[in-house]
């Protein structure tokens, strides 16, 4: 045992040895997942993973949805066939180890690569694509959850954008570093004959000016597209400066002056391609999750043509009236009408409603809806833009335009100091040119130090630092900032309004203690279970460890199971005598094992770990909390009680959820809405700022500034702690910012300051900006 | 003088070449992972032989 003795119990006693959650005292799991993760991993003699990873494990998730990974398999004419997926529940670096050595020992794998920081994971194998679901199986079982998806669904502009920063940032650092070294050679050379001069400086030219061309490009390129839209942005100041000096250090070559200083123009491109190339990294990773949601979307459907061949289609190809076909476990890709089957529907992605509702021929559904029983046909009434599902999206949409009034504070800065930054150097110039009446070089000169050290560098890292200092602090404890004003707005929040099911509730039931159930009862019931996909069904199995599925299984689709003379199911299916029983309080099933009497199982949503600390804790740092749920009364109002929420509304419907939050923001509050449905979807939009769990629905998730995982709430009274504090740092940022101007501009109007000591100053700002920055990534660690 | 026609060229070529060996790794994906590639080079040794 002695590898075994992992961070967990050795930070805490009572702690899963898996997911490091607390648990009774003697415990060593908090659930059969982790107990079933803990014992596939040791089972593969991979234990040394518990030794080595640095973050506790995520909970092993099961939500009864079956992707389809073959149909996403590439195979090549060599027949090597390449699944991409995204893996969720990767915690450090010991995750990807421990899924590349489970790969390594499949004998057909060829390569299995994890990409720690974009959480994607490409699998090629020798063979087909029917492989992929069984490989896949391989390192579910260790608890990872795995998404297919298209890579040419995601845009490779950004990732090539990212790549041209870090090539001209090599660039420019190549040739500051040389033509450096020249200009170094001139400063201290002062006994070196003018030929000399003249040599290192034409040398300086022909290095620096590629160079300046090259990787000034993404300033340019930004530069000119703001004016012809008639802005003026950061990279406007930025080229013009630039330019000036390449341009003023040429003639200076050319006519053999004194003054050349491409190095100091390469300097401060290296600087600022650098800070802009780390931005882009930390806003990569948030532009990443939300690719990944829309290439989630474009699963394809199968439809059914009129000589009865089944045919798999994009989505958008599919026209009303079309047969469709959905599986059981596939996602329904369109809204239509139910031909044939009977079922359950999984509706919680469309209506919130976290138990499957029956659907028999004749009731409509609508795309997102994921079908949980028997196979369904469908005639499509819906496709496409016509959706229910596009419908909502267009509404967030909508509710989203009202927040780009929102503008980032460097833009709104910009805005007014790109004009003064410009006038002043003309200013100095003419000013220097005419009233006092210097040559026209040392003119030029004094202006272009004015441009150099009024560029907003230290400004316009102001921000962004904070900013990525921030998205990074945020990201290592599970959350996804996607916004760039959202920091901003989220400083400003006075105001929680939380929905109940998936966000202050796990959204999924599990199987409430009853002592008056026999063991040996439950252990049958869950056997049966075993068989069935159906979400309450998977609960009950999902409660004892290594359940054996009992043969001979009949399922009743939207009623129960049947194995025999036993029963398993609704209360209507095993006849339970409804005076005897009781009114049914929430979700339950009854079994039946054939001698007449009734067992009971009920099963709670369970509110999320600390929800009841975090609400806490937000209030006594005096935020508003208030509860808003389309869900009953009844179970509202105990979750309410449950988590020491006074303020809650019930049976709301999406258009009620919006109205509430314009009502709350009438009165003057700024609110956080944290919700995870599509049906939250325009609340999230609407409101100050907005918050969506991982688990969420897509288009939740879309709609959200920020996206937290994992099984706590924490996570948001973290974001608010972080966005507090950000903005903070950005005041002290901006102060600090206009010190410096106001100190070093009338120094350069004065002429005291060439274009080097210009370069030097403003790196100097822009580093103790972005020192400033840092101090908010140093984070609380909760785990060594 | 002459020293300096010598030495120019050396100290440029050197740098070009680490300018080259910069394109390249950039190019061959080098930094991709930046994140997993610091903790890989610690879990190599156990990894069993492909």
């Amino acid at each position: 045992m002695a590898p075994l003795d992992d961070l967990a119990t050795r930070a805490d006693a009572a702690a899963c040895v898996h997911c490091a959650a607390p648990v009774a005292p003697g415990t060593r799991f908090c659930c059969t997942g982790c107990e079933g993760a803990y014992e596939a991993v040791k089972g593969l003699g991979l234990d040394a993973f518990y030794a080595r990873r640095t973050a506790p494990s995520a909970k092993p998730q099961d939500d009864g949805v079956i992707q389809d990974y073959a149909s996403r398999v590439n195979v090549s004419p060599e027949g090597v066939a390449t699944l991409h997926l995204m893996v969720e529940g990767i915690t450090c670096a010991a995750c990807v180890w421990l899924i590349e050595s489970v790969y390594a020992r499949e004998p057909d794998v060829l390569d299995a690569r994890v990409n720690l920081s974009t959480g994607r994971l490409v699998l090629k194998w020798k063979g087909d694509a029917a492989r992929a679901d069984a490989l896949v199986a391989v390192a579910a079982k260790l608890g990872f959850r795995f998404v297919p998806f298209d890579p040419s669904c995601l845009t490779r502009a950004g990732d090539a954008e990212e790549r041209d920063l870090l090539r001209a940032t090599g660039v420019a650092g190549f040739a500051a570093g040389n033509v450096m070294m020249l200009s170094l050679a001139v400063w201290v050379g002062s006994d070196m004959g003018p030929a000399t001069k003249d040599l290192l400086h034409w040398v300086s030219a022909l290095i620096g000016l590629p160079c300046i061309f090259y990787a000034g490009l993404p300033f340019y390129r930004s530069a000119i597209g703001a004016l012809r839209g008639g802005r003026v942005n950061m990279d406007v100041p930025i080229a013009v400066g630039i330019t000036m000096t390449a341009a003023m250090s040429l003639s200076e070559t050319i006519r053999s002056g004194p003054y050349a200083y491409f190095d100091a123009a390469l300097t401060l491109l290296f600087f600022l391609l650098a800070g802009r190339y780390l931005d882009r990294r930390a806003r990569g990773k948030a532009r990443e999750t939300a690719e990944h949601l829309l290439a989630l979307r474009a699963a394809p459907v199968t439809v059914i043509d009129p000589e009865g061949r089944a045919r798999a289609i994009p989505v958008d190809a599919v026209k009303a009236g079309d047969f469709v076909q959905v599986a059981a476990g596939e996602r329904i890709g369109v809204d239509g009408e139910i031909l044939s089957g009977v079922t359950d529907l999984d509706t919680s992605l469309v209506t919130g409603e976290s138990l499957p509702r029956g659907a028999k021929p004749g009731d409509p559904v609508f795309a997102g809806m994921i079908n949980l029983g028997a196979p369904l046909r469908l005639r499509a009434t819906a496709t496409g833009e016509n959706t229910l599902l596009a419908e909502i999206v267009r509404l967030v949409e909508a509710a989203e335009g009202g927040r780009s009034r929102f503008v980032a504070i460097s833009e709104r800065v910009t805005r007014l100091y790109a004009p003064v930054v410009h006038i002043t150097a003309l200013a100095t110039f003419l000013g220097w040119y005419f009233l006092i009446g210097v040559d026209w070089q040392v003119a030029m000169l004094y202006a272009v130090a004015t441009l150099i050290i009024t560029c907003p560098c230290a400004l316009g890292l102001a921000v962004p630092s904070v900013q990525v200092v921030a998205s990074g602090r945020l990201l290592k404890s599970g959350v996804l900032l996607k916004n760039a004003t959202a920091l901003e707005r989220l400083a400003q929040i006075d105001t929680i309004v939380f929905d109940k099911t998936g966000t202050l509730t796990q959204g999924r039931p599990v199987l409430a203690d009853d002592p008056a159930r026999a063991k040996d009862d439950h252990r049958f019931a869950a056997s049966m279970a075993a068989a069935s996909r159906h979400p309450l069904s998977r609960a009950l199995a999902a409660t004892i460890r290594d359940v054996s599925v009992a043969v001979g299984v009949v399922e009743h689709p939207g009623q129960g199971l049947t194995l025999g003379q036993a029963k398993l199911g609704s209360r209507a299916f095993v006849r339970v005598d409804d005076v005897l029983a009781g009114p049914a309080t929430g979700p339950e099933l009854w079994l039946d094992r054939g001698d007449g009497r009734k067992i009971r199982f009920a099963f709670e949503d369970a509110p999320r770990d600390d929800a009841a600390e975090t609400i806490a804790r937000l209030m006594r740092e005096g935020y508003a909390v208030e509860l808003l749920s389309g869900d009953r009364r009844e179970t509202v109002r105990d979750v309410a009680a449950m988590l020491g929420i006074s303020e809650w509304r019930a049976e709301a419907n999406p258009a009620a959820k919006a109205a509430r939050l314009a009502e709350l923001a009438a009165s003057g509050r700024n609110v956080l809405m944290v919700g995870d449905g599509l049906n939250d979807a325009p609340a999230l939009a609407a409101a100050h700022a907005s918050l969506s769990p991982a688990t969420g629905a897509d288009v939740a998730q879309v709609a959200a500034d920020a996206v937290f995982q994992g099984a706590g709430l924490s996570a948001v009274g973290e974001l608010l702690d972080v966005a507090r504090r950000a903005r903070e740092l950005v005041r002290h940022n901006i102060a600090a910012s206009i010190v410096y101007n106001a100190l070093a501009v009338p120094a350069a109007v004065l002429g005291y300051v060439t274009p080097p000591l210009a370069a030097f100053l403003m790196s100097s700002s822009s580093i103790y900006v972005v020192v400033n920055a840092l101090r908010l990534g140093r984070t609380r660690w909760t785990r060594s | 003088m002459d020293t300096l026609l010598i030495l120019i060229p050396v100290a440029l070529v050197a740098s070009l070449l680490a300018l080259v060996a910069f394109l390249w790794s950039l190019r061959s994906g080098q930094y991709e992972d930046l994140d997993g590639a610091a903790s890989r080079i610690l879990f190599d040794d156990e990894k069993p032989k492909r």
